[in-house]
This record gives C-alpha cells, sequence and structure tokens, in this order.
C-alpha cells in the first residue's frame, strides 16, 4: 500500500507551518519529530497519562489521540508557547518551579498545558477543584503535593496578573 | 504503538460519508472524537483500511427539540459541549451526574456522543443512560434511515445493531417529566476510570405522590447496559419507602450478572451495584421538587 499523504497548514504557538504528513502520523510525533518541538512528551499512547496534553484552539486535548491530519487548519499551543517572547515564565511555570512542583519532569508539560487552561477558565479554584483538574496527568515522581500547591499559587498569581 | 496504514478521507457531508461507508463496509470506520477508535488503532486492535472524518459535519453537532417534552442530540456533540449546555443539563439531569464520570477534561473535550454509543463499551456511563431513559437513536446510510430504541441499539460486548453501511446520526431523550427526580452514580478505581458499577435511575410519582414508575440500568455489570427497570416493578404503585427501596437493590443484585475482573470480583459487582441502587434511587426520590 503506498504512503496515503496529504499536505496540511496548521498555526503552532503563532507560527504557520506547512508540512506533508502520511495520515497515520500522531499529532504528538508530527509536533516532535517534524516540528522538532519536544517539548510535548509522549507516555502512554493511548490517552490515559496525559504528558502529550496541547491545547487545540484554547482546549487541552491529548494529542496521542489525534492524528495530524486532523490539526490542518487548526491553531494549537505546545509548552513552547508559554513562556513569553523574552523568556519570561509563564505563572504557572513560574509557580511550579517555586513549588518543587516537578522532579523528573516527564508529566510537567502536559500538566502545564492543562493547567493553564484551567485557571484561565477558574481563577479561584479549590484545592479539591484543582485535583479533580489534574486528575488526567499522571505523575510518578510528587505525589501531587506539591503540584496542588504550585497551582493554588499560580492561580493567585494570575487573578494579580489579571487586576 | 502507532496505527497500521489506512486511508483517510475527510467527509465533506453527510451523504459523502455514507456513500463512502457503503462502499467500504467494514473496512471503514468512522473517526469522530477518536477517543477509542485511536486508541484501538495505536493498539493495532482496530486497523481500518478506510478512515472516514466525520468531525467537520456541522450539522451533526447540534441540539434541538423536535417536539414538546424531546431533546435531540446531534452524534458529533462532544461531552463538553454537552457539560456547558445548563439548559441540556436541566432538561436531561442525568447527564450532569453522569459526565463529569467520564474519562478526563483532555477526553471530553474531543469525545461525542455518537462515538460512544456506537463504540457500546458496556461500562460507559452513556449507554446506560441511553436504556435508562429509553432513548431513540436515528440511524441512516445512503439506503435510507430507521430508528432504533435504546434497549434494541446495544446487541453485545462492544456490539451495536448497526450495519455496516449505517451510521448513529443523533438521539432523542424525553425531557424529565413532571414530579420526576433523576440519578447517575458510580463506583470506579480512580477518578476517570472504568466503572466497576454505575446506576441511572428515574422515579416519577403520581399526584398522591405514590411511586408511578421507576427507570433503572445499570453500566459495567454485563455485556450491554443491563435495564433492571422488572426489578423496580413492586414499588410501583406505592408511596417510596427505605423498604421498598431495599427491595429493590436485593432484586437487582439478583437480576445482574456481573462477570468480575482484575478490578473487582463479581460478588463485590454485584454488592456495589445494590448499594448504588439504593442509593440513586433515594436521591431520584430526594429531589423530586416538593411544589411539583
Amino acid at each position: 500500500m503506498q504512503p496515503d499523504q496529504h499536505e496540511i497548514e496548521l498555526t503552532v504557538n503563532g507560527t504557520r507551518y506547512r508540512r506533508t504528513v502520511e495520515s497515520r502520523m500522531l499529532l504528538s510525533d508530527f509536533l516532535r519529530h517534524e516540528l522538532g518541538l519536544a517539548g510535548t512528551h509522549v507516555g502512554c499512547e493511548h490517552g490515559v497519562c496525559g504528558a502529550c496534553t496541547i491545547l487545540l484552539e484554547s482546549d487541552p486535548v491529548r494529542s496521542c489521540l489525534m492524528l495530524a491530519v486532523q490539526a490542518n487548519g487548526r491553531a494549537l499551543a505546545t509548552v513552547e508557547g508559554l513562556a513569553s517572547a523574552d523568556g519570561e515564565l509563564h505563572p504557572v511555570q513560574q509557580a511550579m518551579h517555586a513549588h518543587h512542583g516537578l522532579q523528573c519532569g516527564y508529566c510537567t508539560p502536559g500538566i502545564l498545558m492543562t493547567m493553564t487552561a484551567y485557571l484561565t477558565e477558574h481563577p479561584s479554584p479549590s484545592e479539591d477543584e484543582v485535583r479533580e483538574a489534574l486528575s488526567g496527568n499522571l505523575c510518578r515522581c510528587t505525589g501531587y503535593q506539591n503540584i496542588v500547591d504550585a497551582m493554588m499559587d499560580a492561580a493567585a498569581r494570575m487573578r494579580e496578573e489579571a487586576s | 504503538m502507532k496505527p497500521a496504514p489506512f486511508k483517510y478521507v475527510l467527509a465533506s457531508s453527510l451523504d459523502h460519508a455514507l456513500a463512502l461507508k457503503a462502499e467500504h463496509g467494514d473496512e471503514a470506520r468512522f473517526l469522530a472524537g477518536g477517543q477509542s477508535l485511536i486508541p484501538a488503532m495505536n493498539f493495532r486492535l482496530a486497523r481500518p483500511s478506510v478512515l472516514i472524518d466525520i468531525n467537520g459535519l456541522t450539522s451533526l453537532a447540534g441540539i434541538d427539540r423536535p417536539e414538546a417534552g424531546q431533546v435531540r442530540v446531534g452524534a458529533l456533540m462532544r461531552y463538553r459541549a454537552l457539560e456547558r449546555d445548563g439548559e441540556f443539563l436541566r432538561s436531561c439531569p442525568l447527564f450532569a451526574d453522569a459526565l463529569p464520570h467520564i474519562a478526563h477534561p483532555q477526553i471530553r473535550n474531543r469525545g461525542t456522543i455518537g462515538g460512544n454509543l456506537s463504540h457500546a463499551d458496556p461500562a460507559s456511563e452513556l449507554p446506560a443512560l441511553a436504556v435508562a431513559m429509553q432513548a431513540k437513536m436515528r440511524i441512516r446510510s445512503a439506503a435510507g434511515g430507521r430508528t432504533v430504541a435504546a434497549s434494541d441499539f446495544f446487541a453485545g460486548l462492544l456490539t451495536t445493531d448497526l450495519a455496516s453501511d449505517e451510521m448513529l446520526v443523533d438521539i432523542t431523550y424525553p425531557v424529565l417529566a413532571p414530579r420526576s427526580g433523576a440519578c447517575f452514580m458510580e463506583v470506579a478505581r480512580r477518578r476517570g476510570d472504568f466503572a466497576i458499577a454505575g446506576v441511572a435511575a428515574v422515579v416519577t410519582l403520581d399526584e398522591e405522590r405514590r411511586c408511578a414508575s421507576v427507570r433503572l440500568a445499570l453500566c459495567g455489570v454485563g455485556e450491554t447496559p443491563v435495564d433492571a427497570g422488572a426489578a423496580a416493578l413492586p414499588m410501583v404503585g406505592s408511596r417510596v419507602t427505605g423498604e421498598s427501596i431495599d427491595a429493590v437493590a436485593a432484586g437487582v443484585r439478583e437480576l445482574i450478572a456481573p462477570s468480575g475482573n482484575v478490578h473487582a470480583s463479581a460478588d463485590y459487582q454485584r454488592h456495589v451495584a445494590g448499594e448504588l441502587v439504593r442509593r440513586a434511587i433515594r436521591t431520584a426520590h430526594q429531589r423530586i421538587s416538593h411544589a411539583a
């Protein structure tokens, strides 16, 4: 069978890309291998671990459960786009750093993408709500407590920035 | 952990999608949210040779009210869109209880109601809701269309009444009737995991506040969603009491035949199902507005 190729055009972190992809290429692999955006991590490849979470328009989704060809015409955001152009980290990144919210760091990009979207929509969550929002992202190092602490702090930082 | 090769086609219309399915039959799969199909393809448990992407068919992505007392939900409605539709959740409150149990927010941003029901996972919440609410499933093919009751739609483990050239296009649910209360509950090992058991209950009272009907369906305890309405029949016609609820729970424990799995023995599933029936009926009953 001849490879089934498709031309796609999409925006990632504000940059426009045009590539030819095979239909079976997962969006996660496309970001990493074709665009060199290796900040999006690949864990389980069946939608359980959350490491590959990116934003499709403004919604967090599993990039391992989408085909690259499905992203044609869409605007995506990955962890590479979180910090501002001058390198200043996003408040969620600053809070993860301040609270030691990561050890090996493998799950971190997925957590950052999930939680920036969540905190934008829910600026004043309770700790329980943060835990619920984190439930789709597995971390095997931290025991989550430091991540929860970081997210409560990040929410406060984001509220302060917005005011 | 990568899909086997396939030909991808973005359907430009429902007719286009149905013509492709008629042409390729079982070799082709519709791609909706992809939250069950793509993992199966990544594991190569599913190896379709043609993938018909229906995500562009916006005509399947709406909610309307064809008649008073009914809500029609397009197959391409994503869980997240339903979760954010307050009017829909008030009309069909079982969904307000059940949707947060479906996987995680990232999955709910993509997964669709039609994909869920067509996948027919017996542990999934929405097939049980469809059976409990006696939903009507509208099916289309290039040759025509038909409507099937939810109880006839789920044929077996991951198997539906859909023929190889057919697509589920929308689902019509009754709006919660007056003097009625609804409740969905489930138990899973972790948030978002597949249910060990889940129960959807709808209790309706008559004008003297006696039980007029009880709809009851379970997920996770059989090869299809289990309609347990028969176990609730003794309750009908009298006041709802703790004793009558206990009797229904005991009846459901006898009615179901869970197979057990790595997460729970069959006995434990039976125990959990009975307790959930008790709590769900009690809560549904408590939720019936006293003003009604």
